[in-house]
């Protein structure tokens, strides 16, 4: 917000401008004057965040309000209030920790497994060019493939219980870790593993001081990645016959027409996957203090 | 005592880069060595580093030839190479992990201090101006204490500010730690300004063309008519070398110019 404030200027942008300095003005003009300052205030104190539940809060509570006005009868588009009822109701028999807990499993265990397969072969067709040759083809080929289409072949060889879920969910969190690991080895600077070889580091602590912190960034952002297509998966993998977890809730609510059920199970789908998400970026957060992005530098 | 002698260097694309280069470097010489893009000066560095092995000849440091980096070699680069991960003291501290951790800091502090920079000591690389960069990389070469130090276009990158205020420091670092210094440069003036002995390299095939003693003392004024003249004498040398002789010919000695 440069220039002069022309009085046509004003009158085009009244509530955009948001700069302190225009807010105490603005105050005196009336309704929307108060609102940007509102907003500025947010923004001042690190609150923009906040901004962020502004649209679906309001959304929510305008179909709430349609609906008990009574403009809409809510039976596929249940109100939120019906939503949140039927969350507390599921927690309060325990019924949705024993999901929860089921699910949360399914992912780690999918997780865990397909992190470490990623991790192993990306680093190996990474750093040496004949695994690369050898490798690199085929997994990009079996990449192609929808892996919700390995479904029957799971099942046939794994039955339909634990260890064919986990199989899916390991599959889809393998390849944005394969992918990312491989590529950020290839793209180490060259420059530095040369100040490495000034100094007569072994191969192993070349990795240890230059290739691990170097690949480090780009491994937290596969490992994000990874996770977020384990949560995608586990629904698929749900779908393939459970008897418990959030994906069985989903096809429960379906069964019985009930879609307060399955809005209940996507809500926690949504904080599951957006805190293990967080979570993840805390644990990993202490290790890229170094990095030079707009997150934590620019003072 | 550094003795190179008939170092040549084919590359697997044919190209012969160095050609039968011979040089022997006193232990607290200053070498500078100016040559047009292409003379094979980088190359030659990089032999002395042993980040490369030779086709004929060898590099000598006491006798010992060299064949893979040594601890008796530093080297700086044309940018500083700073782990962007670590610290500025442990970036100093880098070549030290042999020694334990509080000899470590003890030691890099120093040499921070020495280059100026001893209150950035706990901050990262990007909070550095390029010239300060470059002289923690300075300080992370020297820290070891190399008997040789090798650098390859050092200030190539920096402005011309920046660019002699560090040329005064490395003169300052280079009375401390009484370093053989081999500088690789294309800026003539810094050449001048610094080196015993200025090594002209032509290129295509990389050889030496000739050499010139400056013989002024320090410190150095860049604006004395000596200074000049002898910056006129590099100039024609390295202009020369460009047009004069093709590969196979022989090189015109300096002296008959």
């Amino acid at each position: 917000m440069t220039g002069t404030p022309s009085a046509s200027a004003a009158a085009v942008v009244p509530a955009g401008s948001s700069v302190p300095a225009a807010a105490g003005a603005g105050e005196a003009a009336g309704g929307a004057g108060r609102s940007s300052s509102v907003a500025a205030a947010l923004a001042g104190r690190g609150g923009r965040r906040l901004l962020g539940f502004v649209v679906p809060v309001t959304l929510a509570l305008v179909l709430e309000g349609i609906i008990a006005a009574g403009l809409y009868n809510g039976r596929l588009l249940p109100p939120p209030s019906a939503v949140l009822a039927t969350l507390w109701q599921l927690a309060a028999s325990g019924e949705l920790f024993e999901h929860i807990a089921i699910t949360l499993w399914r992912v780690a265990v999918g997780f865990l497994f397909g992190t470490l397969a990623g991790t192993a072969l990306g680093a190996l067709t990474g750093s040496f060019g004949l695994a690369r040759a050898l490798l690199d083809p085929m997994l990009q080929a079996l990449r192609a493939i929808p892996s919700i289409a390995w479904v029957p072949l799971f099942i046939l060889w794994f039955g339909i219980f634990e260890a064919s879920k986990v199989t899916l969910i390991a599959v889809g969190v393998f390849f944005p870790v394969y992918l990312t690991t491989a590529a950020a080895i290839l793209d180490v600077d060259r420059k530095l593993v040369e100040v490495g070889r000034i100094y007569r580091l072994s191969p192993l602590q070349l990795i240890r001081r230059v290739l691990l912190p170097a690949t480090l960034p780009s491994y937290v952002v596969a490992l994000r990645a990874g996770l977020g297509l384990g949560w995608m998966f586990v629904v698929a993998a749900e779908f393939m016959g459970a008897s418990k977890g959030l994906g069985y809730l989903l096809t429960d609510g379906q069964m019985t027409g009930n879609p307060t059920i399955i809005l209940a199970s996507i809500v926690t789908f949504a904080v599951l996957g957006k805190l293990t998400d967080g979570l993840l970026a805390t644990v990993t957060r202490p290790f890229l203090r170094w990095q030079d992005s707009l997150g934590n530098s620019r003072r | 005592m550094l003795d190179i002698t008939t170092l040549s260097k084919r590359f697997g694309n044919g190209t012969l880069a160095l050609d039968s280069v011979s040089l022997s470097v006193a232990p607290g010489e200053i070498v500078a060595i100016v040559g047009g893009s292409g003379c094979g000066k980088s190359t030659l560095l990089r032999l002395i580093a042993g980040l490369e092995n030779p086709s004929i000849g060898a590099v000598r440091l006491n006798g010992q030839v060299i064949t893979a980096p040594r601890p008796e070699v530093g080297l700086v680069f044309q940018e500083p190479r700073l782990m962007p991960w670590l610290t500025i003291r442990d970036n100093v501290a880098f070549g030290l992990a042999h020694l334990p951790k509080a000899e470590q800091r003890r030691r890099a502090d120093e040499a921070l201090a020495r280059v100026g920079l001893a209150q950035f000591a706990g901050g990262w690389p990007r909070e550095l101006s390029g010239g300060m960069a470059q002289r923690a990389a300075l300080a992370r070469a020297l820290v070891t204490r190399p008997e040789v130090l090798l650098l390859d276009e050092p200030f190539s990158a920096l402005d011309a500010f920046t660019r002699n205020d560090l040329q005064e420091h490395l003169l300052d670092l280079w009375r401390w730690y009484q370093p053989t210094l081999i500088l690789v440069t294309h800026d003539i003036e810094e050449a001048l300004f610094l080196a015993d002995r200025v090594v002209v390299m032509q290129p295509r095939p990389g050889r030496v063309r000739t050499e010139v003693r400056p013989g002024l003392s320090r410190p150095r004024d860049r604006t004395t008519l000596e200074f000049q003249r002898l910056k006129q004498h590099l100039l024609t040398e390295l202009d020369r070398s460009f047009q004069t002789p093709g590969p196979g010919e022989e090189t015109v000695p300096a002296a008959a110019i």
